[in-house]
C-alpha cells in the first residue's frame, strides 16, 4: 500500500490534477466526507487527510510514504528524513514581514534591537532576522496574526500573503518579502528505497505534470 | 474514576523523555540477537572490545563537524576538571583503540556492542539511548575491505531474521570529486550538500544556478541517480568524466558484483556522514522502519588524532530499532517446582536445568499467584518418581 498525506483545501484541490496525471483518482471529496483515510481508484494507493503542518511529520515517521507540503511548513519542520524531489508550484504565496501602516520598519531594523514579532513561523522568522542582524522577541501565535500589531501585542508580524486582502482590511502593509512559498512533494527516505518500484512512477508523473 | 493529572510535579517513576526500560520478553530477545551477531562477527575474525561509557571530550569527538558534538552529553570530570562526554557514537572509540592501543600496521578487525546516549532523539527515532553494535576494519584501503564489511552487514541483517530488507550504497567520493572539479567554494559546497542529502531539487536548482551548465547538469543528475544497480551505468553516461568519478563508480560496481543476489540499491545522493566518510557508504533499510537501521562506510584517516592515520571501513546498527521490527518475542515459560527437601527433588531440578529447561522454584506461600509465575508446566511427585504435568 502507498499512502499519500494531503491537507484539505487549496493543497488538496491543486494536487487533484497531479494525482490524475499519475492515474490516481480519490474516491471521495474530503470537504464533504468526514473520513480521514480516503481510498482511490487504485487498490494499492490511499490518501490520508491531515493538517498542513502535520504532513511532514506523518511522512517522516513513515505513516505516509508521500505527502504534499508547503515550503513554509517544511522549513518549520526541518525536513529530516524527508526527500523533496519536486517543487509542485502549487498553493503559491509569499512569506512577508507586515507592519501597521505608518510604522517605521526601516528605522526599527536600523536600531537592530528587540523588535517584537508575532508569527506562526518561529523557526523561519528567527533565521530571517538573525540573518539581518536584528534582535527579536518572538511571540508564537496559532492564527489571526494580523491582530497582534493592532492591539499592541507585537510590532510586526511574519505571515503568508497571497492576495494581500487580509492585510489591507486590517490596515497593515507588507514591508519585506522573506521567501516565495509553494508546495513540494515529500517522500519518506525508507519508502523511497524499499518501495522504489511503486513510488518512482508517481514522482515521475508529478514531475512531468508540473513541468508541463 | 479518572486519575488526576498533576501539572506541577512529576511522579518518581517518570523516566526522562525518549528514555526507556527494555522489559521482558524484549530484553531477552535483545540479548539473544546481540549474542548471535557477536558470534557472527567473531566467526569472521572480529575481536570484541568494550570501550568506556565516558571519556574526555577531546578523544570522543571525531574531527568531523559539530553534529556529534551536539549529540553528546557533557559533564565535568571532578578528578581532572576536564570536560568529559558520554559516548554518542562508539566508532571514534574503536578508531582510538586501533590507532593508539594496538598500534599495528596490518589489518585490524574489531567489533563492539553497547548503549550510546544522545542529547536529542536522532531523527524520528523516539529514543535517546540507541544500542549500537558494529564492526570496524582498519588498515586496508582497498575496496576488498569495504566488500568484506558490506557482506558482513548483509549477513548481520540476515542473522536478525529481518524481512523486506534493502541495503543502499552510495559514494561520497563522487560528490567530492565533482565539487573539486567544479571549483566550488566551501559555502556553496555545504549548501549543495544539504540540498542533495534531502534530494531537495528546488533548493538544489537554486544553489547551482550560478554554475556552468556542465556542472549544473551533473549535480542535478545526482538527485535522480538512485534505484537499482543499473544506476551505476546511468551515472557513467550522465556524469562528466573528471578525476575520481570513474573510480567511485568502479568501486560501487565491484561491491554490487561482490554481493550479487542481495537486495542492493544505489543512491548517489546519499551523503550521510559527509565530512566523516570519504568513500563508499552503506545504509540498511527494513520494511516497517522509516529510517535506516544500519549505517556504514569508509572513513580513512581515522585515528590521525591518536597518532596513526589508518584506512578504515565499518558498519554499525541500532539493535533497539532492529528489535522493533523483529518477530514478536515469545514470553519465556518453564516448569514450576515445589520448594522442599523431598528425596530426589534437587537432583531432578538440576537434571532439568542441565537439559536446558527453565525451572522456577515456588517459594512457600506463593501458590495463589501461580497463574502469573510464567510457567506452563509443574513438577509433581508421583510415588517415588517426579512427573511433569501441564500447569493450568
Amino acid at each position: 500500500m502507498i499512502t499519500l498525506a494531503l491537507s484539505k483545501g487549496r493543497i488538496f484541490e491543486e494536487t487533484l490534477p497531479l494525482l490524475a496525471a499519475a492515474g490516481i483518482v480519490p474516491s471521495e471529496n474530503p470537504e464533504s466526507s468526514r473520513k480521514l483515510i480516503i481510498g482511490t481508484n487504485r487498490p494499492d494507493v490511499q490518501l490520508i487527510i491531515v493538517r498542513a503542518s502535520d504532513v511532514p511529520t506523518y511522512v517522516q515517521h513513515g505513516a505516509a510514504d508521500l505527502g504534499v507540503a508547503g515550503k513554509d511548513v517544511l522549513i518549520e519542520h526541518g525536513g529530516d528524513g524527508l526527500y523533496q524531489p519536486v517543487d509542485l508550484n502549487i498553493a503559491k504565496c509569499r512569506m512577508m514581514v507586515a507592519t501597521p501602516v505608518g510604522f517605521d520598519y526601516a528605522a526599527a531594523v536600523r536600531r537592530g534591537a528587540r523588535l517584537s514579532v508575532a508569527t506562526k513561523y518561529v523557526k523561519t522568522t528567527r533565521l530571517f532576522f538573525a540573518g539581518k542582524g536584528v534582535h527579536i522577541d518572538l511571540i508564537k501565535l496559532y492564527g489571526s496574526m494580523e491582530l497582534a500589531p493592532l492591539v499592541g501585542l507585537a510590532d510586526v508580524i511574519v505571515d503568508l500573503v497571497s492576495t494581500g486582502g487580509t492585510l489591507k482590511a486590517n490596515n497593515l502593509v507588507a514591508v519585506e518579502p522573506i521567501m516565495e512559498i509553494s508546495s513540494r512533494l515529500v517522500v519518506n527516505e525508507a519508502a523511497m528505497k524499499l518501495k522504489h518500484d511503486r513510488i518512482q512512477p508517481i514522482i515521475q508523473a508529478f514531475k512531468t505534470a508540473t513541468a508541463g | 474514576m479518572t486519575r488526576s493529572v498533576s501539572l506541577h510535579s512529576a511522579p518518581a517513576w517518570l523516566l526522562p523523555e525518549y528514555v526507556e526500560d527494555v522489559l521482558p520478553p524484549y530484553a531477552a530477545a535483545l540479548e539473544g540477537v546481540r549474542a548471535r551477531l557477536l558470534a557472527l562477527l567473531n566467526g569472521h575474525g572480529y575481536d570484541y572490545v568494550q570501550p568506556p561509557m565516558i571519556e574526555f571530550l577531546d578523544s570522543l569527538l571525531s574531527d568531523a563537524g559539530n553534529e556529534l558534538d551536539l549529540k553528546t552529553f557533557k559533564v565535568i570530570d571532578s578528578l581532572s576538571c576536564r570536560q568529559m562526554g558520554v559516548r554518542a557514537d562508539i566508532t571514534p572509540q574503536i578508531a582510538r583503540i586501533d590507532a593508539h592501543l594496538l598500534g599495528r600496521s596490518g589489518a585490524v578487525r574489531l567489533c563492539y556492542a553497547g548503549s550510546v546516549l544522545h542529547t536529542r532523539p536522532d531523527g524520528m527515532a523516539n529514543r535517546r539511548e540507541p544500542y549500537q553494535l558494529g564492526a570496524e576494519l582498519f588498515g586496508h584501503a582497498g575496496i576488498e575491505a569495504d566488500l568484506e564489511i558490506l557482506t558482513l552487514l548483509l549477513a548481520a541483517m540476515q542473522t536478525c531474521d529481518l524481512e523486506q530488507t534493502r541495503v543502499s550504497l552510495g559514494h561520497v567520493g563522487l560528490f567530492r570529486a565533482l565539487a573539486r572539479a567544479a571549483g566550488l567554494d566551501a559555502r556553496t559546497e555545504a549548501a549543495l550538500f544539504t540540498a542533495l542529502r534531502h534530494k531537495d531539487v528546488p533548493e538544489l536548482t537554486a544553489c547551482v544556478a550560478g554554475l556552468d551548465l556542465k556542472w549544473r547538469a551533473a549535480f542535478l543528475a545526482l538527485t535522480e541517480l538512485y534505484g537499482g544497480v543499473e544506476v551505476i551505468d546511468d551515472a557513467r553516461a550522465q556524469l562528466p568524466a573528471v578525476e575520481g568519478v570513474a573510480q567511485a563508480l568502479d568501486e560501487l560496481a565491484t561491491l554490487a558484483r561482490g554481493v550479487s543476489g542481495a537486495n542492493i540499491g544505489i543512491d548517489l545522493a546519499d551523503l550521510r556522514g559527509y565530512g566523516y566518510h570519504n568513500g563508499v557508504v552503506f545504509a540498511g533499510y527494513v520494511g516497517g522502519q522509516a529510517q535506516a537501521v544500519a549505517l556504514g562506510g569508509r572513513y580513512d584517516g581515522a585515528g590521525a588524532r591518536f597518532g596513526q592515520a589508518r584506512p578504515a571501513t565499518g558498519f554499525s546498527l541500532d539493535l533497539r530499532r532492529v528489535l522493533d521490527v523483529m518477530a514478536e518475542p515469545v514470553a519465556a515459560s518453564g516448569i514450576l517446582a515445589p520448594y522442599g527437601n523431598e528425596i530426589g527433588l534437587r537432583d531432578e531440578i538440576a537434571r532439568l536445568r542441565a537439559a536446558g529447561e527453565r525451572v522456577v522454584v515456588e517459594l512457600p506461600g506463593q501458590e495463589a499467584w501461580r497463574a502469573s509465575c510464567g510457567c506452563d508446566r509443574i513438577l509433581i511427585q508421583a510415588g517415588s518418581a517426579w512427573q511433569i504435568q501441564p500447569l493450568i
